[in-house]
């Protein structure tokens, strides 16, 4: 196995040019595991979690650009206005795996279960490729994440980040497990209020091939704090049932299968429940916030 | 020449003394089975079964023998002696061959030079199998012209137990059905070990085990080698909980050694582990009590079906243990039981913590709930009413002769202090935990009560005697005694109990452990909370003939220098003393070590007739939980706020380790209440790994909140049950009963899913009628 230790960017990308076989270790994570489980045996690997250019983040026009290469530990100790992204940093794994453990892993893995994804879903999130000569692609989240484990990036690229629209509102990340910590997902959901944009959208993990959005329900969201008032006056009242209407619409988006971790029917029915509370919190907190 | 002495042995019994071993495993430098390491060595792997139930029609290992770097590749045929080995019955095969029975039947072996090479090679050994219908539930197995596992048929082992008159009339009757599914023990090092050659022709095996006299009898014939050419050290072990008391790597470590002339190393991995170890059984339970109106049991009925899976391993003493238990705590004048052990397809099951007795309480405890809720009377209440006392006659007609302070250990975890209700809680404390799913919305909490029992050390008219070899030499600081036991420290702490009691005996400080081998006689098995009775009775017995070997010295010596020696004389620390005066320094005795070899037996007990009546079990330990539990009613997740034991210890050796087994054995207990479970679809495991094999996290686990009732066992050292199981035995069911009585479900299936909190899964229902073994109703 060939193994590569580049020091900067651009020689990661000059190996990636030349040995496009090379597979990127950063945290290893997910790799690591199908290593030792003899799943994968790469012809070569490519360490990228040494590469300063991944490591960093920047705020530009209104928009922030994530490093492929920050680690959940970083996010959640420096990155608190991003609360649904923290509170989806913190259920990744142990605190030792978080350590290690990046946002571009769960970009290259593309797992339905990776606890960040919704959370850039519901951001609206870009994808930004990256290839020698520092030429970039900048693909949309569903059009990055093409299905179960199967993203759109080419032998020759890496990824330099996630770019996402600052947004003002509230928003929260809730998953759901069969145990209180360190487990996979059975189901996560990600709900964002876009205040600015007078727009609810809501994100699904682990109930489908990819990660799934829930337009009916967002819309339907939408239009009712619209024709409640509530995206002016957040102490304006819902029409009741309006909460349970928009959690079986969530639902209702779901793909679920049935598998080791849990039923079909149940994670259609979490997501109901964690849709209905994910609105509740949301219209909470601005009320909270006044 | 001063003559005050110390009065009390520093270190001895009673003390909650530092573990011998604690250090080392808290700084990381506990050498385990898998740090062993040799010059030269070569790793061994095995070929295992992909298939559940299959033929085997050929097996060709050239291409494995001339892959570069391997050095040897063995086959059922190169097994030396006898093919099969097995604790109770001898019929699981060393190497398949043409049949496996299971997913994960070894099949071959690969020795090379490192891991990797060891795992391509096994890649290119082609197994030409013929897949056959597996056996994959034990209800099926049990039917008329069901696919026969052997050819004997697939009853394992039945037992019947019969008391008083089963066709009693009674006022109330309630009825339940159980299931419990397959728990894994989990232990944190997976099986390893090395085998190296020796120059008689014999090997010696270091590996980590449970037991190393009975891997010795087992692994000798195999190899077609006199037992004592065959000679096992105890390796760094890494957890055990039953798991270990099978057979795993070692005989295969054996043969690779023995055919390459080299060391050969083994170890598991996690995945492997799971194929290579017996798990717990998973069971179904028909159970129905009569009572009268105001809560006497009068009438027990239990039928028992349970999983063995494809070899007999240890389900004929499960299936035993778990029969002589199925009616619980209690007094009962009327019984009947029925357990079968079956065979099936599925992996083999066999001993794990609580043996039998942790299936058994999940039925009768919601049975006794049941029955509560029907008389109209407190659970504790009625469990006070029914409970077992010394003097109570047990379903098989055994008379408690020993303590059974039951009702003290119901009355006393009922008292304990209920958890604080938070002023503010954080989230994480939520069902739910980490994951955010919650800011307190429809939480429940429920409590429920469990009491249960277990037998210590072995059963049914078998001698599980333990050696010990003690000897006093003199030292560079002065005595120290050697402790050479065999007994196995699989993270319990018998060591340090061992240490404890030869301070105690001898009034020795210094005590040293002499590694545990088969140079000393057995010591039996660390499983049924044994060893400190076993083990520490046989060192005690060791260290009184040590010590009258050293005082016949001193009066011997006293007599030559015309000293009389009236009173009694004792060690303390480095002196020999009586009357309090000090006489001589130990060590001018010890020119010679002193070294005395006990055995100790504990009392005989019976096989159970054929109406399942007989003197069966030593003795046994009772304990009480209370279990404190909110649940998320809507998503069905679980946090269990607290758990309250008291149990029935005897005699509390050290504290600290009868406090930390009733820990982690309630963790044990918790995990099969709402996560552990190894999931089988026809014959399959679908989550042999840590990922999806949950066990619980520090989040899952809450304070748990014990007290010991120390009513002395008499005619055992010092008065100590064991203390390993009984948390385990009652934890799962307490908090199922906790779980109910949050939400109001039946909940007859641990472990509990969320889909049975929340209603999306009925309660689980029988296939049938309870199946019949052999004419028995």
């Amino acid at each position: 196995m060939r193994i590569h230790l580049p020091r900067t960017l651009d020689e990661a990308l000059e190996i990636k040019a030349t040995d496009p076989e090379a597979v990127p270790l950063a945290g290893g994570t997910d790799l690591m595991v199908l290593l030792n489980f003899d799943r994968l045996r790469p012809a070569a690997m490519l360490e990228v979690s040494r590469l300063p250019e991944l490591r960093a983040w920047r705020w530009e026009n209104g928009t922030f650009l994530l490093g492929a290469g920050v680690t959940y530990s970083r996010i959640v100790s420096s990155l608190t206005e991003f609360k649904p992204l923290v509170e989806a940093s913190r259920t990744v794994g142990s605190p030792q795996i978080r350590n290690r453990a990046t946002i571009g892993g769960n970009l290259g893995t593309a797992s339905p279960a990776g606890d960040a994804l919704p959370v850039l879903a519901a951001y609206d999130a870009e994808v930004v490729l990256i290839k020698a000569g520092g030429k970039t692609r900048t693909l949309p989240w569903h059009q990055f994440l093409v299905g179960p484990k199967r993203n759109a990036l080419a032998p020759d690229e890496l990824i330099l980040g996630v770019r996402w629209t600052v947004t003002r509102g509230p928003g929260s990340f809730s998953k759901i497990g069969t145990r209180n910590a360190m487990v996979i997902a059975v189901a996560g959901l990600c709900l964002v209020m876009d205040e600015g944009q007078r727009q609810l959208r809501v994100a699904l993990g682990s109930v489908g091939p990819t990660i799934l959005r829930a337009p009916d329900a967002e819309a339907f969201a939408s239009k009712a704090l619209t024709g409640a008032g509530a995206w002016e006056d957040p102490r304006a009242a819902l029409p009741p049932r309006v909460l349970e209407e928009f959690g079986e619409r969530v639902a209702a988006a779901a793909r679920p299968i049935d598998d080791v971790r849990g039923t079909a029917a149940y994670r259609r029915h979490a997501c109901r429940v964690l849709g209905r509370r994910a609105l509740a919190w949301a219209l909470e907190d601005r009320k909270l916030r006044g | 020449m001063s003559t005050k002495v110390r009065e009390r042995t520093k270190g001895g019994v009673g003390e909650s003394l530092r573990r011998v071993d604690g250090a080392p495993k808290v700084k990381g430098q506990f050498l385990y089975g898998s740090d062993l390491w040799a010059e030269d060595m070569l790793w061994g792997f095995t070929v295992r079964s992909p298939h559940p139930h299959a033929r085997i029609r050929a097996i060709d290992i050239s291409q494995a023998l001339t892959y570069p770097g391997v050095h040897a590749a063995l086959v059922a045929a190169d097994v030396p002696g006898k093919k099969t080995y097995g604790l109770e019955i001898v019929d699981q095969p060393v190497l398949a061959w043409e049949r496996v029975r299971y997913q994960g039947e070894p099949v071959a072996l690969v020795a090379a030079a490192d891991l990797e090479t060891a795992k391509r090679a096994a890649e290119r050994i082609k197994v030409d199998y013929e897949v056959l219908p597996a056996v994959a539930d034990m209800e099926q197995a049990l039917r008329r012209g069901a696919p026969r596992v052997h050819d004997h048929g697939n009853v394992l082992k039945h037992i019947h137990i019969e008391h008083g008159n089963p066709d009693v009339r009674a006022d109330l009757w309630v009825d339940g059905y159980y299931e419990t599914g397959m728990q894994d023990q989990a232990i944190l090092g997976p099986e390893s070990g090395m085998a190296v050659p020796a120059e008689d022709g014999g090997v010696d095996l270091y590996v980590a085990t449970q037991w190393l006299h009975v891997d010795q009898e087992q692994v000798a014939p195999c190899l077609d080698l006199p037992k004592e050419k065959v000679r096992l050290h105890l390796a760094g072990v890494g957890g055990a909980f039953g798991s270990r008391e099978d057979v795993s790597m070692h005989i295969h470590a054996c043969m690779l050694a023995l055919r390459t002339g080299r060391s050969v190393k083994m170890v598991y991995s996690r995945e492997e582990s799971f194929f290579g170890h017996v798990h717990r059984h998973p069971a179904r339970i028909w159970m129905r009590h009569g009572a009268s109106r105001d809560g006497k049991l009068i009438c027990v009925r239990v039928r028992m079906v349970i999983d063995g899976g494809a070899y007999a391993s240890s389900s004929p003493a499960v299936i035993t243990n778990a029969s002589t238990f199925a009616a619980g705590p209690y007094e009962v004048p009327n019984v009947l039981i029925d357990g079968t052990a079956v065979f099936t397809n599925n992996p083999p099951c066999g001993a794990m913590r609580g043996f039998g007795a942790v299936q058994a309480c999940f039925g009768y405890e919601a049975q006794m709930d049941k029955l509560a809720a029907r008389v109209g009377i407190d659970p504790v209440e009625l469990r006070l009413r029914n409970a077992l006392s010394t003097g109570s006659v047990l379903p098989t007609g055994q008379v408690i002769r020993g303590s059974a302070p039951v009702r003290e250990v119901i009355r006393r975890c009922a008292a304990l202090p209920l958890p604080p209700q938070p002023v503010e809680r954080d989230p994480i404390t939520y069902p739910g935990g980490a994951g955010n799913v919650s800011r307190g919305e429809r939480l429940r909490q429920g409590t429920g009560f469990a009491i249960g029992y277990k037998n210590i050390a072995y059963s049914a008219g078998f001698d599980d005697s333990a050696e010990a070899r003690v000897k006093l030499f003199a030292g560079a600081g002065g005595p120290v005694a050697e402790v050479h036991s065999a007994a196995a420290e699989v993270g319990q702490g018998v060591h340090t109990v061992l240490v404890q009691i030869a301070r105690e005996e001898l009034g020795i400080d210094q005590v040293t452990l002499h590694p545990p081998d088969t140079m000393v006689g057995s010591a039996g098995s660390s499983s049924a909370s044994r060893q400190t009775m076993m083990s520490g009775g046989a060192v005690q017995l060791a260290c009184r003939a040590v010590r009258d070997q050293l005082f016949e010295r001193v009066r011997q010596w006293a007599r030559t220098r015309g000293l009389t020696l009236a009173g009694e004389l004792r060690i303390m620390g480095a002196d020999v003393v009586t009357d309090g005066r000090r006489l001589a320094p130990v060590v001018d005795f010890l020119e010679q070590p002193v070294v005395a070899t006990r055995v100790y037996h504990h009392r005989k007990t019976t096989p159970m007739d054929e109406r399942g009546q007989g003197d069966v079990h030593v003795t046994f330990a009772f304990a009480a939980q209370r279990a404190v539990v909110e649940v998320d009613e809507e998503l069905g997740l679980v946090r269990v706020v607290q758990v309250a034991c008291v149990q029935d210890v005897g005699h509390a050796l050290n504290p600290q380790s009868v406090y930390g087994q009733i820990e982690g054995g309630t963790a044990q207990g918790l995990g099969l209440a709402v996560m552990e479970e190894i999931q089988i679809k026809d014959g399959r495991v679908l989550n042999p790994s840590f990922t999806d094999y949950l066990i619980p996290t520090i989040l899952d686990m809450p304070p748990v909140v014990s007290e010991l009732v120390e009513e002395p066992e008499p005619g055992v050292p010092f008065g100590a049950k064991g203390v390993g199981e009984p948390s385990t035995v009652v934890s799962t069911a307490a908090i199922a009963a906790a779980l109910r009585a949050a939400t109001g479900r039946e909940l007859n299936r641990v472990p509990v899913r969320p889909d049975d909190l929340i209603g999306l899964e009925p309660p689980r229902k029988s296939s049938g009628p309870p199946p019949a073994v052999k004419g028995v109703a």
